[in-house]
């Protein structure tokens, strides 16, 4: 590989997945007026949202601190390199060692903490109950992503994802019991983080059961925009996430332009699958009580560790 | 030249014992302690720094001072732990001092001169218990480190609550001491002198190496504020001026690691795996109770203590895992563990130095430790908001600051554990990094709490309106950590060099050698391909970002604003009580786990005149474990009190038995 190729390469994924993360989110939406047999909105309703928002004057509450200001900029900066990270297209990317999958947990758990802390900056009683909820999805949402991570990180022998993608996707195939309980795992802390049914709602602004909403409820214009968008790239991120560990055949290594065409059919695919599964599960299952939150994610957590435990028991 | 790093520090330290006793004159106008003791101070924990980076890359230098008792006289050492320990003392002193010199200006003078003395004494204890070489220097280091910072624990000594944790304090502390000395005693084991060399030399039975490890992991961890004997931590911490708190809980904390490594790695030797799972398990368990009970406090300082609780614990999982591999036979992998744990000590230095520091900012501008009465302060005390933030942030194991560069040293190291040949321990090193994930995630939703309830939001007492920001001289020692925090997360690599060379030293072996060939900009802890991590480039991805939408928006769009009031949801009347309170920010905690807490709630019924919510949450470990000690230490003394009968006769009666004994067994 090239050098240039693969900064080209680097370059045209993030930008891509930056451009096409809105795409995902009106997928699901469509999807979803589907399933639940209403008349679609347009696909593209996700970019026109943030067009009429950044068109718009910001509207910002009097003693809003610079942080308020600065936090949409900030998640935008950490979904971006959060999407430069994940190999989406190809492996072997330039920048993907720049930070492995524990410091890829740490770039959402930053953008957690900028976004509750901002949800906290004008002091409503919304955004600190929006801040609570969140950080207390978060602090069992984080570990068992991590848990998750690390069981194909021993599979693969290394914390890298492009590595581990690579390992993954040019196995033998066989059946890791590990990995499928990795997978369930990894489902559950994607519903979670993303802010989707059964955890949160994101079409919902009703009081007792918001979360994601309350903590951004202050923000209009272009903050707002910046921040549905980074929320369009962290859904993003998670899928291609779970496709690179999951099903990662199909992508090609950095440089090899003759595979991009194969990489990128194959990554559609698994995207609109994925974005119509999605859909069926917020529209099969019932949003929980805050406090089943918990529950849930620790039975996340605990299938994560379940599945390392499951793997080190295979091996020895 | 390595004879100059160790004349150096000495000097140094010399220095700081001569400023602490200038402090004292003329002590009726305390001048010099106002005006030069703690920047001459700094100055002396700067040069002490620079002496112990220097002896991290030299031999080890020896010298031997005719101080002392006849015929023992004081040995001093000075390797490459020590230089690092050394390194670390000053480094964070130095901004510390600096903060003090400003803090401490509005004292009365003799209060002020008394400050300086200890404050002094109590530093360059610090560095003669990193300097020692024999035990007898160690212990003598060792208790007027634990008296100087008794002194300055019960500054506010007229206030019955500071006494009691003053005291409490004391009590553990020599209860550590004790252990620590018998540690000493076994390894002696009745032959040649307590120079360290000799305790080096000394072959023990395993039995008997384990009675020493647990003496000294016990000792040193009383000292450390390990669980179950932490609770001296959140008392003594706050009761402290906040430099001194800062000092405690950054510094001193870390000479209790320092004696672990030195005691267990060095002069024992052999370091055995069970050890190393008695020091995993405590400090999962220490990680898990710190944060779980830090989340529980709504008193600024003494949250930090219990994080510092914490912390602790993160630092032992280091030790534990290393210890494991080590005694399994994996150095490289052990010396992994070895540097995380390392790293992650002078990383809480900084960044716990720091938040002390802003606390004691807090305190002294809105005159207020409880979160609950805080509020709005980043519009009083932007600059402070800034630092506290920095440290908020990387206490929380955030890239690209330095908690979460040590963090994941450990995780990586517990990510080598399928080396092990033992199965069971290999599955079992994966669950403490699950324990750290877990604490990870929950520290950050502590911070998001204090710095969410005291910085942002709208004042909820009055008086928060009117704080004013820190001084000129507090505002640099803030900025000096701060900037550490930085350092130790952008540029990892130089120090994971230095530590390095700090394990080889302690146990003959290093990292892998693609770990030594990581550049400024890559971190490769083992191999590349295998793990890396690059901040700077994190950091520059993010800051591009950030600044090229800033740009694009407004080049596209507009930067228009308009300032409206808050959305109010419909209700007119919002005041600044209705906003989260740090008690009902950790709820959901209380929630989920609860029976980890002994918790008392009176909840108002809906007749009561006078409804009052009252919520008190304890330490289940006062009522497990202290108060069956104290009854049982009253009953047994009051069973010893019948010896004292009060009648001449029966006391002779006791000198000629005593008498006789000795006769029969001294012949």
């Amino acid at each position: 590989m090239s050098n240039a190729a693969g900064i080209a390469f680097q370059l045209l994924q993030s930008v891509l997945v930056v451009l096409a993360a809105p795409l995902l989110t009106g997928w699901v939406n469509q999807c979803r007026a589907w399933l639940q047999n209403r008349s679609a909105p347009s696909l593209l309703l996700p970019y026109y949202t943030l067009a009429r928002l950044f068109h718009k004057d910001a509207v910002i509450a009097k003693n809003a601190s610079a942080l308020f200001r600065v936090t949409p900029y900030v998640l935008f900066g950490c979904m971006w390199l959060a999407a430069g990270i994940v190999p989406v297209l190809a492996t072997g990317l330039p920048f993907a060692p720049a930070a492995d999958i524990v410091a890829l947990v740490g770039v959402f758990a930053l953008a957690r903490v900028f976004s509750a802390l901002a949800a906290m900056d004008v002091g409503t009683s919304f955004g600190g109950l929006g801040a609570r909820r969140e950080m207390l999805i978060g602090f069992l949402a984080e570990p068992a992503m991590l848990m998750t991570l690390f069981t194909a990180a021993f599979i693969s022998g290394s914390t890298q994802l492009t590595t581990i993608v690579d390992t993954l996707a040019h196995r033998e195939f066989a059946i890791y019991p590990s990995l499928a309980f990795a997978a369930v795992a990894f489902l559950m802390v994607l519903l979670a983080e993303n802010a989707r049914i059964p955890i949160d709602n994101p079409t919902t602004h009703l009081e007792l059961t918001m979360v994601h909403e309350a903590m951004i409820l202050e923000y209009s214009a272009r903050h707002l925009a910046l921040i549905e968008w980074a929320v369009a790239i962290k859904l993003f991120a998670y899928v291609t996430i779970g496709i690179a560990l999951f099903l990662p055949w199909g992508i090609a290594p950095a440089g090899d332009w003759s595979g991009l065409p194969l990489a990128a059919a194959a990554l559609a695919a698994k995207l609109a699958a994925a974005g119509a599964g999605l859909a069926l599960i917020e529209t099969l299952l019932a949003k929980l009580r805050l406090f089943l939150a918990p529950e849930f994610l620790s039975t996340a957590f605990l299938l994560a560790v379940l599945g390392m435990l499951i793997h080190f028991l295979a091996i020895g | 030249m390595n004879a100059d790093a160790l004349t150096g520090s000495l000097a140094a330290a010399a220095c700081w014992l001569a400023t602490g006793v200038l402090a004292l004159v003329p002590a009726r106008r305390a001048w010099f302690a106002r005006t030069l003791a703690f920047p001459l101070g700094a100055l002396a924990g700067l040069a002490l720094a620079g002496f112990g980076l220097d002896a991290i890359w030299l031999p080890a230098a020896r010298m031997t001072l005719p101080l002392g008792l006849p015929g023992l006289p004081f040995h001093l050492r000075l390797d490459p732990l020590s230089g690092f320990f050394l390194m670390l003392l000053g480094a964070v002193a130095a901004g510390i001092s600096v903060y003090a010199a400003g803090y401490f200006r509005g004292e009365q003078p003799g209060r002020l001169a008394l400050i300086g003395l200890q404050y002094h004494v109590f530093l360059a204890s610090m560095a003669l218990v990193v300097l020692a070489d024999d035990a007898y220097l160690f212990m003598v280091a060792w208790e007027t480190m634990a008296l100087a910072s008794y002194f300055l624990v019960t500054t506010d000594h007229r206030r019955p609550a500071i006494r009691s944790a003053g005291f409490l304090y004391l009590l553990v502390a020599h209860l550590g001491a004790l252990a620590i000395l018998l540690c000493f005693g076994v390894l002696h084991g009745g032959r040649g002198d307590y120079a360290f060399d000799a305790l080096r030399a000394a072959s023990l039975s395993p039995g008997w190496a384990t009675a020493a490890f647990l003496l000294a992991f016990f000792g040193f961890g009383a000292k450390a504020g390990m669980i179950p004997l932490h609770a001296w931590l959140p008392e003594a911490h706050p009761a402290a001026p906040s430099p001194v708190s800062a000092l405690l809980s950054g510094v001193m904390l870390k000479t209790a690691i320092y004696g672990m490594v030195r005691v267990i790695y060095d002069l024992i030797g052999g370091v055995r795996w069970e050890w190393g799972l008695v020091v995993l398990v405590v400090g999962a368990g220490t990680t898990l109770f710190g944060v779980l009970y830090a989340l529980m406090q709504h008193d600024l300082k003494r949250l930090l203590a219990y994080h510092s609780v914490e912390n602790i614990g993160i630092i032992l999982l280091g030790l534990g895992m290393s210890m494991v591999f080590i005694g399994f036979g994996h150095p490289v992998a052990g010396a992994l563990g070895l540097v995380a744990a390392l790293y992650h000590t002078l990383n809480h230095a900084v960044f716990k130095g720091l938040l002390f520091l802003g606390a004691g900012s807090i305190l002294r501008s809105a005159g207020r430790r409880n979160l609950n009465e805080m509020g709005g302060l980043i519009h009083r005390m932007p600059r402070t908001a800034f630092y506290f933030l920095v440290g908020a942030l990387a206490i929380s194991a955030l890239p690209p600051l330095n908690g979460f560069v040590s963090e994941w040293l450990t995780f990586q190291t517990a990510l080598q554990s399928p080396v092990l040949e033992n199965g069971v321990v290999r599955s079992l090193l994966p669950l403490f990094a699950a324990t750290l994930a877990l604490a990870g995630a929950l520290t950050a939703m502590c911070f998001v709490k204090v710095y969410g309830i005291a910085f942002l939001g709208r004042p909820r007492q009055p008086a928060g309106a009117e704080a004013r920001d820190a001084g000129n001289f507090e505002r640099f020692g803030m900025a000096w950590l701060a900037a550490g925090c930085f350092v130790l997360g952008l540029f990892p690599t130089a120090f994971l060099l230095m530590l390095n060379r700090v394990g080889v030293s302690l146990t003959g072996h290093g990292l892998s050698e693609a770990a030594l060939e990581s550049n400024w900009l890559w971190l490769i802890p083992t191999a590349p391909g295998q793990a890396s991590y690059s901040p700077v480039i994190f950091l520059a991805v993010i800051a591009g970002t950030v600044l090229l939408c800033w740009v694009l928006v407004r080049r596209f769009y507009h930067g228009r604003v308009r300032y409206a009031d808050p959305w109010d949801c419909g209700y007119p009347e919002q005041t600044a009580r209705m906003q989260d309170t740090a008690d009902a920010f950790g709820q959901p905690i209380r929630h989920v786990f609860g029976p980890v807490y002994r918790m008392h709630r009176v909840l108002p019924s809906a007749e009561d005149p006078a409804p009052r919510y009252v919520l008190k949450i304890e330490d289940r470990h006062w009522y497990a474990l202290y108060l069956p000690a104290a009854r049982l230490a009253a009953y047994l003394s009051a069973k010893v009190s019948l010896l004292q009968r009060g009648r001449i006769s029966i006391y002779l009666l006791y000198s000629f038995l005593t008498l006789i004994a000795l006769l029969v067994f001294v012949r």
